[in-house]
């Protein structure tokens, strides 16, 4: 009995000892995003002399922050939602239709997950380029309208891969009998189909959530006007051009996680839970 | 005969949004990459470009940058797939054990993966060039702790620490999955049965948690492989070029030199590769399992 209660303090010790590890990073960087310049100079690790906030007065001004941040938001938002809409409808229309067709797409689906993103973007960039109606100020290239569709296209194979494995395992009666007393599909797939996939519609959110929110290459090569501008690109405008002012550069990466870990302490249960089914999948 | 019909219009109509939308984002640019890497396209209109056979992939074969890019990412992969699994099963077996606090120590494990690779590398940035010059002068172990971003060697394991540290959580969470669905039963029968902890952990865990490898192995392998943002942000490809992963080197080649049929022709070597070890990796893996 001894030794197991010995046993179990080490771990605890060692637990806390990896998490201090793994904090540390984020403590460095909050603590010299209040240190004057002369203090980083001689010290990083202490705490700060005193709590000024002017630095983060100016990050917000120079990174546009709140423009940023409703941008990301607004991206972030739509795109889910749109993916969550097609993806569960068109997953629930390919399991229930039974034929080679539609095995066929749902296989393009899955596959397609092996593309890189490299190895579509260039041309993709040029083809969108195309998609242009000057007369109306119809763009795809530099619009939000642009980045959402792209945000569809690639996040629907992994989206239709899990709606489609949960759906399959879904009994089909209730759907019959639903279709008999006459209602037509699409009062069945969002009466009844669609409130029955809440735990993977989380799921699909969240995986969506931490990939479009951070995601920096596709905003970047889409984006053009700073006012577009999502959290990562002004993230990486501005500390690129005040790399040498540390403490600012430090209240700017602040304020650019600040969203993502409120929305983690909100829902860190339903976040690992979303990774693991998702991940496991 | 009409119902049918009209059943098989309904379904289209709940396929196409996705199917239009993925199709001209995903598939129409990848047939268009494919034909492009043949040719000698400008990056412009493909009107005027000519078609040069394999001339691309010939060039890409011979740039010594590339073969080194590549190089590097498959050591980078290589080592990121061993640190990643040891690091994210030790912190998943640490965490199903009982213990007071583990939904605090999961919390904060898994933190890092929700914060994007590209501020990630910002962060440590600041941790490589500042905090550890500073610790090396006032402990006096000015060996380890000195800039790292600014050697060759050491930028590179920078770079393995980062990703590490971000991906390690994620992994975690994938085996916490796997142990944590290994019945009570089973683990007691050895128990009684006289096994030890580490009998235990060799003879039932490691066997029933094989699934749990082939997911982050495979995890792992592409992530590490396809990593560009934080290689973009703590790095930049340097110093001198030596930290420059693939993805970097087709970005550079295609925006920075304006040679964007080869960079097609490299992006499509980067995913046959992609392709075969990610085939090869789940064959094998899938094989192992079966033997156990």
């Amino acid at each position: 009995m001894k030794t197991k209660f010995k046993a179990s303090t080490i771990f605890v010790i060692l637990g806390f000892i990896t998490a201090a590890l793994t904090l540390f990073p984020m403590y460095i960087m909050v603590v010299n995003s209040f240190k004057s310049r002369a203090q980083i100079f001689t010290d990083t690790m202490g705490l700060p002399e005193s709590l000024d906030f002017s630095f983060y007065l100016t990050a917000i001004d120079k990174m546009n922050f709140l423009s940023a941040m409703s941008n990301s938001l607004f991206v972030t938002i739509t795109s889910i939602g749109l993916i969550i809409i097609f993806s569960s409808m068109a997953s629930w229309a390919l399991v229930r239709s039974n034929s080679k067709l539609a095995d066929f797409v749902l296989y393009t689906f899955v596959v397609t997950m092996l593309v890189p993103f490299q190895s579509v973007m260039i041309p993709l960039m040029q083809y969108m380029s195309g998609w242009e109606i000057k007369a109306i100020n119809f763009t795809m290239i530099d619009s939000f309208y642009g980045l959402i569709f792209m945000y569809i296209g690639f996040g629907s194979s992994l989206s239709i891969f899990l709606y489609h494995g949960f759906i399959k395992s879904f009994p089909r009666s209730l759907e019959e009998a639903a279709m008999i007393d006459g209602c037509n599909k699409f009062q069945v797939f969002w009466g009844i189909v669609f409130p029955n996939l809440k735990p993977i519609t989380v799921t699909v959110a969240i995986l969506n959530v931490i990939w479009i929110w951070n995601d920096y290459l596709l905003p970047s090569l889409v984006l053009r006007s700073p006012g577009l501008r999502t959290i990562p690109l002004s993230t990486f405008y501005f500390f690129g051009e005040f790399t040498i002012q540390w403490n600012l550069a430090m209240a700017g990466l602040v304020l650019a996680i600040i969203p993502i870990i409120i929305f983690y302490l909100f829902s860190q249960k339903y976040i690992i839970k979303g990774v693991m089914a998702g991940a496991v999948k | 005969m009409d119902k049918k019909l009209k059943s098989k219009i309904t379904t289209a109509l709940f396929v196409i949004p996705s199917l239009f939308i993925f199709i001209n984002v995903v598939i129409i640019p990848f047939v268009m990459g494919l034909v492009y890497s043949f040719t000698d396209w400008d990056g412009f209109a493909f009107k005027g470009s000519t078609f040069v056979g394999f001339e691309n992939y010939v060039t890409a074969f011979s740039d010594g940058k590339f073969y080194e890019a590549f190089k590097i990412t498959t050591f980078y992969t290589f080592v990121m797939i061993i640190l990643v699994n040891i690091v994210g099963l030790s912190l998943a077996l640490l965490v199903t054990s009982k213990i007071k606090h583990k939904n605090f120590f999961r919390g904060v494990y898994f933190l890092p993966n929700l914060i994007g690779g590209l501020i990630l590398g910002f962060i440590w940035k600041f941790v490589f060039t500042k905090f550890f010059e500073e610790f090396g002068v006032v402990t006096h172990t000015q060996k380890i702790f000195f800039n790292w971003l600014d050697g060759p060697t050491s930028a590179f394991w920078a770079l393995v620490i980062v990703g590490v540290w971000q991906m390690a959580g994620y992994v975690m969470v994938i085996y916490i999955a796997s142990i944590e669905s290994i019945s009570e039963d089973v683990m007691e029968a050895a128990s009684i049965d006289g096994a030890n902890n580490l009998t235990k952990f060799k003879k039932i865990t490691l066997p029933l948690i094989a699934p749990a490898f082939t997911i982050s192995l495979f995890v792992t392998l592409s992530t590490s492989f396809k990593q560009y943002d934080t290689n973009l942000s703590l790095t930049n490809g340097g110093p001198f070029g030596s930290t420059e992963l693939v993805t970097m080197n087709i970005f550079s080649t295609a925006f920075s030199y304006n040679k964007y049929a080869q960079a097609q022709a490299k992006s499509i070597i980067f995913f046959l590769v992609i392709m075969v070890i990610t085939v090869i990796q789940i064959y094998t893996t899938k094989k192992r399992e079966v033997d156990m």
